[in-house]
C-alpha cells in the first residue's frame, strides 16, 4: 500500500522534519529540535500540528439525520447549538468503543473529526445508519491545530475576531478569500485552534503562522502533550474492549441520554449504575524510571492488577507519567501500586488526570 | 580523543592505565532523540564485554547500554541519572556513564578506531 502525504508533507520536508508512518500517512514525528523543546514550545508559547491525516466527515444537518445520529452517539445533539462541539464516541453494543470523535454542528452540516487509523470503518458505521448521499469524507481538506498560550495572538494576526471563539466554539472565517472552519479546541491540554482549510491554501497559512512566531510540532511532542494533558490516545487508551465508563469518560455521556437508545446504551447503563470491575487512572511512578505500554501493574501481595496504556516521560511535570487500568478496589487516588519493568517492580502511585493542569481559555464572546 | 576506541553498540571508551571511561556516542544520542532516563551499573559489580551495563530511554523508546569491555565498576556518572538531558547535550565528554578497572586490556583490540567508527556509523544509518 501506497503510503499517503498531507498537503503540508514538503513543508515539513522544508524544516527538516522525520517522519514516522502512522495511519497509513508519512508523518512528521518530530523537526530538528526534538520533543522535549517542541513540547515546552508549545506549553510556553505556540506550536503548530499537521493532524490532516484525521478523517473530516461532514453530514447534511436535518432533524432526521439528528435523530439517527443519536442512535449511534450517546450525545445530546438536539441541544447542540450552531457552532457548537462535542466529544463522543461511535460503540460496539458491548460498550467497547469503535472510535473517538469530536462533532460539531455547523449552520447546515454536520462535521465530525474522526482518528485517521478508524475513519473507514467509522464511515461505514455511520453510512450503515444514515443514507449515502447526505455523508462526504472530505479529502481535499487540511486540518491545522494551534496550540499553547500564544496562539490565541498568533492566529488573531492571520485570521480577525478568531480570538473571540469560545472554548469548544467554532465558525466561519476566510483566509486569502477562503472559507475556512475554526474551532477552539485541541489535544495537547493548552488553549489552541483547530482550522479546517482546503489542501491548496494549507502550506501558506502554515508559512504565515510561522510568520507570525508559531513552531511546527511533530507527533512525538503531540504525545507528550496529550499524556500530561490525561487526554486519551485511540487504539492504545482506549479501543473496542473499553467502554466509556471503565476509560473514565462517563462526562462525554450527556447526562439527558443515559435512559435512551443509542448503540451501547445498554451496557453502559448497567455499568454506571452497578460500577465496572476495571477502570483508567494516572499513575506516577516513584522514579524516572519509565513504564511504557503493556508494563503489568500489580499491589503491594503482588497480586497483577492491571497494565498500563501509555507511558512516556512528562517534559512539563519533569516526572515519569502513565495511564492504565486497573482493577476498581486499586483506583483510589495515592493507592500505592508497583510497575514491572526491565523485570523490577518499580514503586508507583494512582494520581488524578491531568498530570498537568490545563490552560482552556473561555474568550471573549460568541462568534 | 585520538585513543577513543568505539563499539558497534555505539559506545565510546577511553582508557587511563588500567581504567577505562565508558560513554555512548554523539551518533548514539542523535539517534535516540531526548534521552530522559538513565539507568546505571551497580558500583562493584562486573560487568561482561558485550554484555548490558545500563538502560537509556528518551521520550520514544528504551535502549540497553552494552559495555565494550569486561571489568569491575569502579565508578558511575550520578549526574547524568539526577539530570538525563546532559546525556544529549555532551556525550562524549562529561556524560560519561561509567569507569572501569578493565580484566583484559586485549579487548580493545576488537574495537573500532574513530575513522572506522565514523565510517561504521554513517553505512548503518542509511
Amino acid at each position: 500500500m501506497n503510503v499517503k502525504k498531507t498537503a503540508l508533507y514538503e513543508l515539513h520536508k522544508k524544516h527538516n522534519a522525520k517522519f514516522v508512518e502512522f495511519a497509513g500517512y508519512s508523518m512528521p514525528i518530530q523537526y530538528s529540535e526534538g520533543i522535549v523543546k517542541e513540547h515546552n514550545t508549545t506549553r510556553n508559547k505556540s506550536g503548530i500540528f499537521d493532524v490532516s491525516h484525521m478523517g473530516q466527515l461532514f453530514i447534511k444537518y436535518s432533524d432526521e439525520i439528528t435523530d439517527k445520529l443519536q442512535e449511534i452517539l450517546p450525545t445530546d445533539l438536539k441541544n447542540l447549538k450552531i457552532n457548537q462541539s462535542k466529544y463522543s464516541f461511535l460503540m460496539k453494543e458491548n460498550g467497547g468503543i469503535y472510535d473517538d470523535l469530536i462533532i460539531t454542528r455547523m449552520k447546515d452540516q454536520y462535521m465530525i473529526i474522526l482518528n485517521a487509523a478508524c475513519k473507514q470503518n467509522d464511515l461505514q458505521i455511520i453510512k450503515n445508519k444514515l443514507n449515502d448521499q447526505s455523508l462526504d469524507m472530505k479529502n481535499d481538506l487540511s486540518l491545522i491545530a494551534i496550540q499553547g498560550p500564544e496562539s490565541k495572538t498568533i492566529l488573531e494576526n492571520v485570521v480577525l475576531n478568531v480570538s473571540k471563539l469560545k472554548f469548544m466554539n467554532g465558525g466561519n472565517f476566510s483566509f486569502k478569500n477562503n472559507e475556512i472552519f475554526i474551532t477552539r479546541s485541541g489535544y495537547t491540554g493548552e488553549d489552541g485552534f483547530e482550522i479546517s482549510l482546503s489542501d491548496k491554501v494549507a502550506i501558506s497559512f502554515v508559512e504565515e503562522l510561522i510568520l507570525k512566531g508559531s513552531t511546527l510540532i511533530g507527533l512525538g511532542a503531540r504525545d507528550t502533550l496529550r499524556l500530561e494533558a490525561g487526554l486519551c490516545l485511540y487504539g492504545h487508551d482506549i479501543n473496542e474492549n473499553t467502554s466509556p465508563v471503565e476509560a473514565n469518560l462517563k462526562w462525554a455521556i450527556s447526562k439527558n441520554r443515559i435512559n435512551d437508545n443509542f448503540t451501547g446504551s445498554q451496557k453502559i447503563k448497567k455499568q454506571i449504575e452497578e460500577g465496572v470491575s476495571k477502570l483508567r487512572v494516572g499513575i506516577k511512578p516513584e522514579t524516572r524510571v519509565i513504564a511504557r505500554e503493556s508494563t503489568k501493574i500489580f499491589d503491594e501481595k503482588d497480586n497483577e492488577i492491571g497494565k498500563v496504556t501509555s507511558g512516556t516521560f512528562g517534559p512539563s511535570v519533569n516526572a515519569s507519567i502513565a495511564m492504565g487500568y486497573i482493577s476498581n478496589s486499586h483506583s483510589k487516588t495515592d493507592t500505592k501500586v508497583f510497575l514491572e519493568v526491565r523485570g523490577k517492580k518499580v514503586p508507583a502511585n494512582v494520581c488524578d488526570l491531568p498530570f498537568y493542569k490545563k490552560s482552556y481559555v473561555k474568550g471573549e464572546a460568541n462568534v | 580523543m585520538s585513543d577513543t576506541k568505539f563499539s558497534k553498540e555505539h559506545e565510546w571508551i577511553t582508557l587511563d592505565g588500567e581504567v577505562g571511561t565508558i560513554g555512548i556516542t554523539k551518533h548514539a544520542t542523535e539517534m535516540l532523540g531526548d534521552i530522559v532516563f538513565a539507568e546505571l551499573p551497580e558500583k562493584g559489580s562486573n560487568v561482561e564485554k558485550d554484555g548490558t551495563a545500563g538502560v537509556v530511554e528518551s521520550t520514544k523508546a528504551a535502549s540497553d547500554v552494552y559495555t565494550p569491555v569486561s571489568g569491575e565498576v569502579l565508578e558511575i556518572n550520578q549526574s547524568i541519572v539526577d539530570d538525563p538531558s546532559k546525556i544529549n547535550a555532551d556525550p562524549e565528554g562529561g556524560a560519561w556513564f561509567f569507569k572501569l578497572k578493565l580484566k583484559d586490556k586485549s579487548e580493545l583490540d576488537t574495537l573500532m578506531n574513530k575513522e572506522e567508527y565514523d565510517k561504521f556509523a554513517k553505512e548503518t544509518s542509511a
